[in-house]
């Protein structure tokens, strides 16, 4: 079959900004994405990651800043000269058209010779494993067969740079676990510079490189998905990637130990490199705490005592809402038949291993 | 036996009595007329000699051509108004699209024959527009001469169809279809020939069919023109002068429904199985862009054009029905409020008549809908869909048709008490509108019903209620919007036709609206009075128009949170 592998190059964005209207949606992003990438766009709906996207493919109104796709500046260039390969969120199948005659499409607007299109329709179709479906409409097709053909009329351009624009939120569960270890089986195979864009963490950290969450026209903060989740750089980074427990306080430094003080009073000793003084936050996940009987051993770390508030059953651990001064702190306590559970209005004793706090400036 | 099955029962009574109704009023009227096309007229045998006998009379070949001729011209002429229009709106950010959408409208309450004198006033050989050109250019343009004038006056009422698909078919377009196409390489006019056009084709080719479908089978504006080598006047021709032993105006009613039949299905062709809308969640319509200045200024001066040409016959005839003499002048002599008087004076009872035909049959109309609608819906009768395709068949029907067979069918039936025919009984002409109008009322009802949960019935009957009283306390009341659409629709577009009525009046008191315009517009002194009569046919249909969309959208306010959760569930 013939080889669908270009070069891969990187994507730059300086200092691009957006508006509709009198909204801004997107206010001086700045990234750069390396060459061969796996690159996710994540935040919830409205933080200006799909129109991010739209902007690399020349969708939308021309932004402010510059886009640069393989070193080239591509701001102003209509769509159709930028030869980035998007895949879009319905799909967009033409339905007048066969699946083969989909595929071929970008080929014959490259006029690309009709005895090169036919083999290389049937390269990229036999690289979904759709080949025996080449003259089906579109509307014949289950979801995750759309999809795939929506991918392989994107790639056998041979684009540059692949647009991913929340490709699996029409598939039910299953499937989308299915597509998006193909569809980063398949990046891989053809080393393509890939940007994914998707709301959904659990996507995000299962196929990207690195990751840029977004909020509110803004990066957060960009990284691998456990450096985001490890060491978040703000409030919103550690609530949005999985559940954090976020005290507000202020850190103290004694002469030998440093020491989060709480608004409620609560002290929580850190074993701080790094960490200035001053008002911040602790964040904490909840599998940073164990949970046990008051007056039970606690060696380092910190004891906070408090009494469990709710409780929640979730198969492989229980949740537990702890009330520790003013703050509701959460618990995750994994779960094996046998094992003690404490009931609501029992008291406890949380501990907390210094080494897990981290302090968001705050 | 328990009550479930009793309202089975009840169910299927009702279907039973109008399945009969329909097959005594659409099914018998239109086989006899066919039947007699084939039949001799001395022996009775079966035969093709009186199709022979048609194609064989020079002026039956010459209007069978000229039908086709003008059909074909009303759609490309309705073409040339409407895509322009279409593109216009969909493409475009642009204050205009109110405009436009009114122009869709307006039209539609004015039937074309009404217009028809109006627009020779303003666009014949020395019409308002020619006197003027000739004046300023030294040449006259022949608008009306001939056919051309049938295709004028049908294209500028016709045009809103293929608008209205068009729009619907462009906009049904989501705008990942086209930033695909441009992602992969393709812009301007490939971009439009590739995706845009094949994608909104089924739309215009449903809209341009229902337009030839219509002009084929028009009656009144022909006559109206006095065109007369058309098929549709020469049946009526035949008919009300030979009379109706006479076989060629049966072999024309067949032609007129086989072409009838044939617009339908390359319609239906065009739909089916390319359900084109492709709006998905979070997808719009097209792409619009702003206009540059004198882009603007360009489309506006499209649109005012277009504007001036639809409005020409409400125009013309509002101009006539307050002129005292106009004959070779661009305006009217002088202006005056006596045609009103006279039609007030001596016509009231066209007035009277009409509004009690379209009423009694909107009425009739909406209540067959509904339990129609209810049957196929809501039931599990065997046979159930047939009700549904044998209303909705009356489409296929052309006016002058039905009037043919109602004549030919019920000249022999005798009604009691009042001793006539029932052929030459006002109330066939009631029946007659109820036949031609509840595939309109069907639809509005069908859709009404379609908006309308299941569960909703589910959680009435839960609580104790019967199915008749659900349908009474719940169904009928949710669908109401919908039923209400149907009366509005029907009573509108019956209290205009002319087609099937001229056919069936046999006493100028039984006489409605539109065959009084028609009486009054044949003698040059007639036509004040006539446009006073026309105007008042435009201020009946506008007034219920407005009405209905007035009543549909507070429905709509008032049911819509109720409605949209039902249908989730759906």
């Amino acid at each position: 079959m013939t080889d669908i592998r270009p070069e891969a190059v990187g994507v730059t964005i300086e200092g691009v900004s957006l508006s509709f209207g009198t909204t801004q949606v997107l206010k001086g992003v700045s990234l750069t994405i390396e060459p061969g990438e796996f690159f996710t766009f994540l935040g919830p709906s409205g933080s200006g990651k799909s129109t991010l996207l739209r902007a690399i493919a020349g969708f939308g109104p021309v932004p402010g800043g510059r886009i640069l796709i393989g070193g080239d500046d591509v701001t102003h260039l209509a769509p159709w000269h930028r030869n980035v390969g998007m895949v879009f969120q319905s799909y967009a199948l033409w339905p007048h058209m066969t699946v083969r005659k989909n595929v071929a499409f970008g080929l014959e607007e490259r006029k690309i010779p009709a005895r090169d299109i036919r083999g290389r329709v049937d390269a990229a179709l036999s690289l979904i494993g759709l080949l025996d479906l080449a003259d089906r409409r579109p509307s014949q097709l289950s979801g995750g067969q759309q999809q795939r053909v929506a991918l392989a009329r994107t790639i056998v351009v041979e684009p540059r740079v692949l647009l991913l624009d929340e490709p699996l939120s029409n598939l039910d569960a299953n499937l989308r676990i299915q597509m998006r270890r193909e569809i980063l089986e398949l990046q891989r195979k053809l080393k393509l510079t890939t940007i994914f864009v998707t709301h959904d963490q659990e996507e995000a950290n299962t196929t990207s490189d690195r990751i840029a969450l977004l909020n509110d026209g803004v990066i957060q903060q960009v990284g691998s998905p456990m450096e985001l989740y490890d060491n978040p750089a703000n409030r919103f980074v550690a609530d949005f990637l999985g559940t954090a427990n976020l005290i507000d306080g202020r850190v103290e430094k004694g002469q030998d130990k440093i020491t989060f003080q709480a608004d409620d009073g609560t002290l929580i000793p850190l074993n701080g490199t790094g960490v200035e003084a001053g008002p911040g936050t602790a964040m904490f996940r909840p599998q940073d705490l164990t949970i046990r009987k008051p007056g039970e051993d606690a060696d380092d770390g910190a004891v906070l005592p408090g009494r469990v508030q709710h409780r929640e059953f979730l198969g492989s651990l229980i949740r537990y809402a702890i009330r520790v001064g003013d703050n509701v702190i959460l618990v995750d306590d994994s779960h094996q038949a046998g094992r003690p559970v404490f009931d609501v209005g029992d008291d406890v004793a949380l501990r907390l291993s210094v080494g897990q706090v981290r302090i968001l400036a705050g | 036996m328990n009550s479930f099955s009793r309202s089975q029962w009840g169910a299927g009574g009702l279907a039973l009595l109008i399945g009969l109704f329909l097959f005594v009023f659409l099914i018998v009227p239109v086989v006899k007329v066919v039947y007699v096309a084939f039949q001799d007229p001395n022996t009775g045998a079966l035969t093709l000699i009186n199709f022979v006998d048609f194609f064989n009379t020079s002026l039956f070949r010459e209007s069978f051509l000229n039908s086709i001729y003008v059909a074909g011209g009303a759609v490309l002429l309705a073409s040339l108004i409407s895509i322009p229009l279409a593109y216009f709106t969909t493409r475009f950010n642009f204050g205009g699209a109110v405009l436009i959408q009114t122009l869709g409208i307006v039209p539609l309450i004015m039937p074309p024959f009404v217009g028809a004198v109006a627009m020779l006033l303003l666009f014949g050989e020395n019409g308002s527009v020619n006197l003027l050109i000739d004046e300023w250019f030294g040449f006259t343009i022949p608008f009306m001469e001939g056919l051309n004038g049938v295709i004028l006056v049908e294209a500028i009422h016709y045009f809103p169809f293929i608008l209205i698909n068009l729009s619907a078919a462009l906009l049904n377009i989501d705008s990942a279809m086209e930033e695909s196409a441009q992602n992969l390489g393709a812009s301007g006019t490939r971009l439009f020939r590739r995706i845009v056009f094949p994608l909104a084709m089924p739309g215009y080719v449903a809209g341009a069919s229902l337009v030839f479908l219509k002009v084929f089978d028009d009656l009144g504006t022909p006559l109206l023109l006095n065109i007369n080598n058309m098929l549709a006047p020469q049946a009526y021709l035949r008919i009300s002068s030979i009379g109706i032993s006479d076989p060629m105006g049966y072999v024309i009613s067949v032609i007129l429904v086989v072409f009838s039949l044939f617009s339908l299905w390359v319609s239906f062709l065009a739909l089916k199985n390319k359900d084109y809308a492709t709006v998905q969640k979070g997808g719009g319509g097209l792409m619009k862009r702003d206009l540059r200045p004198w882009e603007k200024i360009g489309c506006y001066a499209v649109i005012i054009l277009i504007l001036l040409m639809v409005l020409s016959p409400h125009i013309g005839l509002a101009l006539l029905s307050f002129g005292t003499v106009w004959s070779y002048s661009v305006l009217p002599d002088a202006y005056t409020f006596a045609h009103y008087g006279n039609v007030f004076r001596t016509a009231t009872q066209y007035i009277s008549n009409t509004l009690l035909y379209a009423g009694l049959a909107a009425l009739i109309d909406v209540v067959l809908g509904t339990a129609i609608a209810y049957i196929v819906w809501r039931t599990g009768l065997i046979g159930r869909k047939w009700l549904d395709y044998i209303a909705m068949g009356a489409v296929a029907v052309p006016g002058v048709v039905l009037g043919i067979g109602y004549l030919r069918t019920f000249v022999e039936f005798n009604v009691p008490i009042i001793d006539k025919p029932l052929s030459s009984w006002w109330v066939i002409i009631v029946i007659a509108l109820v036949i031609r109008r509840l595939p309109y009322a069907l639809r509005a009802c069908m859709a009404g019903l379609q908006q309308v949960s299941i569960m909703l019935e589910e959680a009435a009957e839960n609580l104790g209620a019967t199915k008749t009283r659900t349908v009474r306390r719940i169904v009928v009341p949710l669908m109401s919007g919908g039923i209400m659409a149907g009366f509005i629709i029907s009573f509108a577009t019956a209290s205009v036709e002319l087609s099937a009525t001229i056919m069936l009046v046999s006493a100028e008191s039984d006489a409605p609206l539109a065959y009084g315009i028609y009486e009054f517009m044949q003698s040059a002194a007639g036509r004040g009075p006539g446009a006073a009569l026309g105007i008042v046919a435009v201020l009946i249909v506008g007034i219920a128009t407005y009405i209905s969309h007035r009543v549909i959208k507070r429905r709509e306010k008032e049911l819509a949170p109720g409605v949209a959760v039902a249908a989730q569930g759906v």
